[in-house]
């Protein structure tokens, strides 16, 4: 089981919890990834991060004014399949790792430097997943 | 654990890079490292195809390292910033 987690001061946001087969790491990442317009796994959780860069990039979601009610975050520390299922699933070596609708978009680098030249900005607001 | 040169060599070699920075961004433990890529190979390739060209080329060479940052650059915006 994959447990999503929502940052608290999003006010909005809701608790989900996913259930999933055990060998079926797959369809549960595929059904992670469907769970929010914007989906962020990561080490730790968003009020606590467990590395600097997942703390980073969920403090650049953060300024960027991504809806909490259309964002979900997934510890991979919480879960061994996990953290070893999604390098292989995106075939990204490292964590974070965000989805834009079912996009994958980048890891930690990516993120910065596109908050850096706003083209982050531009596809979040493409993307419709900001606070309006 | 991997040295500095080796994410040197390469990425030299398998990438082509004309132009390569490693840095231990460690501070001692050397389990991290950030690395500066200019290759003709990025020309016309957005950020994401950029990393995932990086990323295979010292694959086995992330897996060993906590931490491993990049920035990739075409020759001639490598240029336009030196």
């Amino acid at each position: 089981m994959f447990r999503s987690i929502l940052r608290p001061q999003f006010a909005s946001a809701r608790q989900q919890f996913f259930r999933f087969m055990s060998k079926e790491v797959r369809q549960s990442i595929d059904a992670a990834v469907k769970s929010a317009p914007v989906v962020l796994f990561m080490k730790g959780t968003p009020e606590s991060p467990a590395c600097g860069f997942s703390r980073n990039t969920i403090q650049i979601l953060g300024y960027q004014g991504v809806d909490p009610s259309k964002f979900a975050a997934y510890n991979v520390l919480e879960d061994p399949e996990l953290r070893q299922g999604i390098k292989e699933y995106s075939d990204w070596p490292t964590v974070p790792q965000l989805y834009i609708n079912k996009e994958f978009v980048g890891g930690h680098d990516i993120i910065v430097q596109m908050s850096e030249d706003g083209s982050l900005a531009d596809l979040l607001e493409t993307e419709k997943v900001l606070v309006q | 654990m991997p040295k500095p040169q080796e994410f040197e060599k390469r990425l030299k070699s398998e990438l082509h890079a004309e132009h390569v920075e490693v840095e231990d961004s460690s501070g001692g433990c050397g389990q991290a490292f950030a690395v500066v890529v200019v290759s003709d190979l990025f020309e016309g390739k957005n950020r994401l195809a950029r990393h995932r060209l990086v990323n295979g080329a010292v694959k086995d060479l992330i897996t060993a390292v906590h931490s491993f940052t990049q920035k990739n650059y075409s020759p001639a915006e490598w240029a336009a910033q030196h």
